[in-house]
C-alpha cells in the first residue's frame, strides 16, 4: 500500500507546531522576565526600610515619668554628647540629628520601666530620616547639601557617633508598630495592616456565605427561565464593573443613606464584599457545574432530597473550587484601592484601629499616600509596604493551592 | 410484600383479564379514580402504567405506553437506542423531574396511588423504588459510607450496630461483602467496575426498596463482571421487583421473565420473555431480535 498523502504537507504541519511551541515559550519567558524585574526592583528599593538608623544617648530618666519635658531631656543628652556645641544655630542642627519622635520614645520607655526612674541609662533613639538616608546610602556625603539635607557639621557629628558605636542600623520596629506619620522615620503600616485585616474579615463574612448560597441556588435550584438568565448575565456584568463604581455606591448608600461611619473598615469591608461576591458566585457556579451529574442522580435515586444531595454530596466536591475562587476574590480585594478612596479610607491615620468602626486605612491606600509624599525616606517605605502586600497575596494564593490539593477528590 | 408467584401462561392470561378490566373501567369513565373493586390479578403487578405520554420540550419521547410490571420478576425493556426505554424507566421513580423541559401525562399506579400525583412525596417514593445507573456512580466516600448514607438519611437505623448490620446485609445481598469486608473504609471509587456496580446495588438495597430500576447496569462492564451482576439480579428478584433496560438481547433472554419491546417511543410488543423471543408477533420485534435492525 502506498501512502498518497503529500509529504510536504506533513512537514508544514511539523513546522507550524514548532513555531507555536517557540511562541508559547517566548510569551512565558517574557512574562517571567517582567515579573522578575518587578519583584527585584521593589525588593531592592524596599528592603532597607526594614532597618532604621538609631542613635544611642545617655539619658537620666525623671523621677516622675509624667511631669518631665522629654524634648528637653533628649536635647540635654545631645549637648552632653557634643559639649563643644554652643552656638544657637549649630545646636539646632545638632537637635535635628534625632527624630522629633525621640522624645515620645523616651516617654514610653520611662512609662514602661517605672523602676528605673531617676537613673541614667543608654537608650537607642530613632535618628531623623536625613541621617537614616545617609547611613543607608540613599544620599551620599559628596552630594550637594541641598540634596542630602545635612550640613557638613552634622556629617562630622554622624561620623563621630559612628566611630563611638553610638549610631547603627537596627531592625525597624516602628514600621510594624506605628501608624502613619508626617515624619518618615516614625511612620509605620500598623494602622493600614489592621484596617486591611478588619476590612477583609468583614468582606469574607459577608461575601463568602452570600456568594456560595447564591451560586448554589442559581446552579442547583433556580428554574431556568428568562429571569434567571437575566440575573446570570448581570452577575457577570457586576464582576466586570470598575471597582471605583462600587466605591461610589458605598458612598451613596452606606455613608449617605445608612449614615455608617466614614473611613471605617466596616464600610470598606462591605464595599469589598460587593466587589468580591460576583467573583465568588461565578467560580462557585463553575465548580458546582463541574461535579458530575451522576453524583446528584445517585443521591436522588436513594431518596435524598434536593437539599441533601447538594449539601451532602455536590457541595463537598465543589468546595476546593469554591474556596479557590473565594481566596482569589479576597486577594483581589486586599489589593483594591479605588473603592476605599471613595468611602474615606484614604485618611491620614495615626492611631492603630482597634475595631471595625475606628477610622482606618488599608495597605494599598497607604502605598498610594506614601507614593505621593515628598520625603525621600517615604520612597523605601512605599516599596516596603508593597513587599508586605505581595507577601500577603502570595500567602493567600499558597493557601488556595494547599486547600485545592487537600480537598481534591479522585474519581 | 406479596410473594405469590404463578407460572407464566396463567399469569399472562390474568394480565390480559386485568387489562380488559381496565379498559372497561376507562370506557365507563371511572378511571383513573379506580373506584372499581380491585381484581386479584392486579395484586401481582407492582406497578401499572396507563397511557403514559412524555415530552422533552416539543419532542414527544413516549406515546401512550401502558405496561404492567409484575411483582418479584425481572422485566426487561429492550429496543434500539433512543426508543424511549430509559425515559420510561426514569418515569417510574420520577427521576425525570430533574429534567426541566420534561412533561409527563398518564398514570403510574403504585399501591393504588398515582406516583405522578401532586400529593406524592418524591423522596419517599424513591426510597421505595430504587435505581441503579448505567455507569457505576459510587459516592467518592468510603465503601461503608456509600451503603450507610441511604439508611442514615431515612432514619432506618436506630444506632451504630443497627447501621453496621444494614450495611453488612446489603453488601452480602449484593454479593460484595466477602470482597470488601477487610476494607470497608477504602474509597468506593477504588473498586473495580463490576464491584462498583455491585456497591451501587448494595446502596440501593440498603434503603429497603420494593422495586429496583436498572438502567443498562452492565453496559460499562466486561463479560465476567456482567455475569456476576446477572446472577445477582437472578437472586434479587425473589425479594424485589426489578425493571431493567438492556441493549443485550442475550441478557434480556437470560435474566428476565417479562420483556417489553420499545420502538420510536412506542411500546410495540410485550409478553413473557419466552414468548417474545420465541414467537414475536410484531414484525419490528422480530427484526430487532433477529438482529436485522437496532
Amino acid at each position: 500500500m502506498t501512502d498518497t498523502r503529500n509529504p510536504a504537507h506533513l512537514r508544514e504541519r511539523h513546522r507550524s507546531e514548532k513555531i507555536f511551541r517557540f511562541a508559547g515559550l517566548g510569551a512565558i519567558t517574557l512574562a517571567i522576565a517582567f515579573l522578575g524585574t518587578l519583584l527585584v526592583s521593589i525588593t531592592l528599593s524596599g528592603y532597607s526600610a526594614f532597618q532604621q538608623t538609631r542613635i544611642q544617648l545617655d539619658i537620666t530618666l525623671p523621677a516622675d515619668p509624667e511631669s518631665a519635658s522629654y524634648q528637653d531631656l533628649v536635647k540635654q543628652a545631645l549637648r552632653a554628647t557634643f559639649p563643644d556645641v554652643s552656638q544657637r544655630r549649630s545646636k539646632k542642627e545638632l537637635y535635628a540629628l534625632v527624630s522629633t519622635g525621640a522624645a515620645y520614645e523616651v516617654h514610653q520607655f520611662a512609662r514602661a520601666n517605672p523602676a528605673r526612674a531617676g537613673t541614667e541609662l543608654e537608650i537607642w533613639l530613632t535618628a531623623s530620616d536625613n541621617v537614616d538616608m545617609l547611613i543607608k546610602g540613599k544620599v551620599l556625603v559628596d552630594d550637594e547639601a541641598a540634596v542630602r539635607r545635612l550640613s557638613d557639621r552634622q556629617i562630622s557629628w554622624i561620623e563621630q557617633l559612628t566611630t563611638a558605636n553610638r549610631l547603627e542600623k537596627q531592625f525597624n520596629s516602628n514600621f510594624f508598630s506605628n501608624g502613619d506619620s508626617r515624619e518618615p522615620e516614625v511612620s509605620g503600616i500598623a494602622a493600614a495592616l489592621a484596617g486591611s485585616f478588619f476590612s477583609l474579615i468583614i468582606c469574607l463574612i459577608l461575601a463568602f456565605p452570600l456568594g456560595v448560597m447564591a451560586a448554589i441556588y442559581l446552579e442547583e435550584f433556580a428554574p431556568k427561565t428568562w429571569l434567571t438568565s437575566l440575573i446570570e448575565v448581570n452577575i457577570n456584568n457586576l464582576a466586570a464593573v470598575p471597582s471605583i463604581v462600587f466605591g461610589l455606591l458605598g458612598l451613596a448608600i452606606f455613608l449617605n443613606l445608612f449614615e455608617l461611619p466614614r473611613s471605617a473598615p466596616l464600610v470598606g469591608g462591605m464595599v469589598l464584599a460587593l466587589m468580591t461576591m460576583p467573583t465568588i458566585i461565578i467560580t462557585g457556579r463553575a465548580s458546582l457545574k463541574a461535579v458530575p451529574p451522576s453524583i446528584r442522580e445517585a443521591a436522588l435515586a436513594i431518596g435524598a432530597s434536593k437539599v441533601q444531595s447538594v449539601f451532602h454530596h455536590v457541595l463537598p466536591l465543589a468546595m476546593p473550587g469554591v474556596l479557590t475562587g473565594t481566596i482569589i476574590g479576597m486577594a483581589r480585594a486586599i489589593g483594591e484601592t479605588a473603592p476605599l478612596l471613595m468611602i474615606g479610607m484614604v485618611a491620614f491615620i495615626v492611631d492603630v484601629p482597634k475595631g471595625i468602626l475606628d477610622p482606618a486605612t488599608a495597605l494599598p491606600v497607604q502605598v498610594f499616600l506614601w507614593a505621593d509624599s515628598p520625603e525621600r525616606a517615604f520612597e523605601e517605605r512605599t516599596a516596603a509596604t508593597i513587599i508586605i502586600l505581595l507577601v500577603f497575596l502570595m500567602a493567600m494564593n499558597l493557601v488556595a493551592v494547599i486547600l485545592r490539593r487537600k480537598f481534591e477528590t479522585r474519581w | 410484600m406479596n410473594s405469590l408467584t404463578i407460572s407464566s401462561p396463567e399469569q399472562s392470561g390474568l394480565l390480559h383479564l386485568a387489562n380488559l378490566n381496565m379498559d372497561y373501567a376507562k370506557s365507563m369513565g371511572i378511571a383513573p379514580e379506580r373506584s372499581t373493586p380491585k381484581i386479584i390479578a392486579a395484586d401481582l403487578n407492582r406497578l401499572e402504567v396507563e397511557s403514559l405520554n412524555v415530552w422533552y420540550g416539543e419532542t414527544q419521547a413516549l406515546y401512550d405506553i401502558s405496561l404492567n410490571i409484575p411483582q418479584n420478576q425481572v422485566t426487561a425493556l429492550i429496543g434500539p437506542s433512543g426508543c424511549g426505554k430509559s425515559t420510561f424507566l426514569r418515569c417510574l421513580n420520577r427521576m425525570n423531574d430533574v429534567i426541566e423541559t420534561c412533561r409527563i401525562e398518564g398514570q403510574i399506579w403504585f399501591d393504588d396511588t398515582d406516583i405522578n400525583g401532586s400529593q406524592i412525596d418524591v423522596v419517599g417514593l424513591r426510597a421505595r423504588i430504587g435505581m441503579v445507573f448505567q455507569k457505576p456512580n459510587p459516592f467518592p466516600k468510603s465503601i461503608y459510607e456509600n451503603v450507610a448514607y441511604g439508611p442514615r438519611i431515612h432514619g432506618l437505623a436506630s444506632n451504630r450496630e443497627d447501621l453496621d448490620r444494614i450495611v453488612m446485609e446489603s453488601l452480602e445481598q449484593a454479593r460484595l461483602f466477602d470482597e470488601v469486608k477487610d476494607r470497608l473504609n477504602a474509597p468506593g471509587t477504588s473498586l473495580s467496575g463490576g464491584q462498583q456496580q455491585r456497591l451501587c446495588i448494595a446502596r440501593a438495597i440498603a434503603v429497603k426498596p420494593e422495586v429496583i430500576l436498572m438502567d443498562e447496569p452492565c453496559s460499562a462492564l466486561d463479560p465476567i463482571a456482567t455475569a456476576g451482576i446477572e446472577a445477582l439480579i437472578g437472586d434479587l428478584k425473589d425479594a424485589y421487583t426489578i425493571v431493567m433496560v438492556t441493549h443485550s438481547m442475550q441478557q434480556a433472554a437470560r435474566v428476565s421473565q417479562k420483556t417489553a419491546y420499545f420502538h420510536m417511543g412506542q411500546l410495540v410488543e410485550t409478553g413473557t420473555t419466552d414468548q417474545v423471543f420465541a414467537e414475536p408477533v410484531d414484525a419490528r420485534t422480530r427484526d430487532y431480535i433477529t438482529g436485522r435492525i437496532g
